[in-house]
């Protein structure tokens, strides 16, 4: 075995005002309660990290508010990034000094790629997330799409995924979350033909997004598609899949992963 | 030691500052964020915490005033991650640069291949633990959270090591000196219980 290192299972909270919701990102969003109780509750039960999304903070233009990223920083004692309204060193800056372990750039780093650049630079390429939203188009070829928080603004770019995902590296991404928009919503499994065609472009960590419906994704997204992480929202937040369920079913399956006890 | 030890946390600029400080918060230990000297000479404890590349962490240590003065240090002293592989005696990260000497050895950068992706990121497991009142309570295989591309090889300082395409140091020792590979700040128990041993179970 080349490697011990566990794959992640990471559920991602959305963020508004301080306080968890759900919904989508715009309409309809459900109070899900307080954000350092949520995270807490998840670091128990053996999530591996925690991404937090802004869904306030970009729209809106306004930087992250950085005592919620405070305050979950004090309360837990697993990694978390922060995604969503970062654009600039200063606001990374921030975030990073509030406690938040990792900052996720998509939209921005679309419009401005230097910016990964200088992240890279300021903060090393561990702290450097690229989320990157990718949509199959009627050509067969998957390409980015920026402002996808909000589907009215939602644009799709003339750059391959493949490509952008090599260009981030570059850059200085030391990680890459992958949103299949394609999958993502429809809870039926993440798109691995799309995950293991990326992976085979991307030497920095990857992590897959959109899709996760059943413990048995999982297990098929780290075989198939030989992914570091998978994120999920729903399928934690409704209860329908416990984290500590799913280590153990991926842990028959195979996949190398940290046990749920060990986060007690 | 009957009081609460009081706990110097070195600020060399880094990001990881604030989840280190409260990590020993949640311990309950008194902690200072200081680049003061006389503050530093004078605590129990000092924990030297950095992330980020090599030669910027020396430059801003450096700036500070500090190089020297953490060799002067007596008292337990604690290197977590970046701040580990500062007090080896050099790093061949940003083209080579001499770090503080206070452990034997030179760090190197993890050689990427197949399935091992560069930086190493997430939980890998404490293996080969050597007895040592930091590692009590730990048992071998138990998880901690790693995010580094350059690493610290095994050697006579060695507490325990992780692999990820080679097997490297994940904790290390050398007199009053120890170090974390991983973010004890982040690993959940096995890192809560390290700081605490560091706190309580180390002795000058």
């Amino acid at each position: 075995m080349s490697t011990t290192l566990a794959r992640r299972v990471i559920p991602c909270l959305d963020v508004r005002d301080g306080r968890v919701v759900k919904g989508t990102r715009f309409r309809d969003h459900r109070d899900m309660g307080d954000i350092v109780q949520l995270a807490t509750r998840y670091a128990a039960e053996g999530a591996d990290e925690l991404v937090f999304y802004d869904i306030t903070a970009s729209p809106q233009g306004r930087p992250v508010d950085v005592e919620w990223v405070r305050r979950v920083a004090r309360a837990i004692d697993i990694p978390f990034c922060v995604a969503g309204g970062i654009s600039s060193v200063d606001t990374a800056r921030a975030v990073l000094h509030a406690g938040a372990d990792k900052i996720s750039v998509n939209t921005p780093a679309t419009q401005r790629p230097e910016l990964v650049s200088e992240l890279a630079a300021a903060f090393g390429v561990q702290c450097v997330v690229v989320g990157v939203d990718s949509l199959r188009d009627e050509d067969d070829t998957w390409r980015i799409r920026q402002f996808t928080g909000d589907p009215e603004a939602t644009r799709a770019l003339p750059v391959g995924t493949l490509d952008w995902v090599r260009r981030v590296q570059e850059l200085g991404a030391g990680e890459v979350v992958l949103n299949c928009m394609g999958s993502d919503g429809v809870r039926s499994g993440y798109d691995v033909e799309q995950l293991a065609a990326v992976r085979a472009v991307c030497d920095v960590p990857l992590v897959a997004s959109g899709g996760a419906g059943a413990a048995e994704h999982f297990v098929e997204v780290f075989r198939e598609a030989d992914v570091d992480g998978a994120l999920a929202a729903t399928v934690f937040h409704d209860g329908s899949l416990p984290i500590p369920q799913l280590k153990r079913t991926l842990a028959a399956a195979g996949v190398e992963v940290r046990p749920p006890e060990e986060a007690a | 030691m009957s009081t609460a030890p009081r706990v110097a946390l070195v600020d060399g600029g880094g990001t990881n500052i604030g989840s280190v400080s409260y990590a020993l918060e949640r311990l309950g230990a008194s902690t200072r964020l200081t680049d003061d000297p006389a503050e530093i000479l004078a605590a129990d404890r000092v924990v030297l915490p950095g992330v980020g590349a090599a030669g910027a962490g020396m430059a801003r240590l450096r700036a500070a005033g500090l190089e020297d003065l953490l060799r002067q240090v007596q008292a337990p002293l604690l290197g977590v991650c970046l701040g580990m592989q500062l007090l080896f005696d050099r790093s061949a990260e940003d083209g080579g640069t001499p770090t503080l000497g206070l452990v034997p050895g030179e760090v190197v950068p993890i050689p990427p291949a197949p399935g091992v992706r560069v930086p190493h990121m997430g939980w890998n497991r404490l293996d080969d633990l050597v007895e040592d009142p930091l590692l009590t309570g730990i048992t071998p295989g138990e998880r901690a959270y790693f995010v580094h591309s350059y690493a610290a090889p095994v050697g006579p300082a060695t507490l325990a090591s992780t692999t990820h395409g080679t097997t490297f140091s994940a904790v290390v020792r050398s007199g009053l000196r120890w170090g974390a590979q991983f973010h004890p700040e982040r690993s959940g128990r096995v890192g809560a219980l390290l700081l605490r041993n560091f706190l309580l179970e180390v002795d000058r």
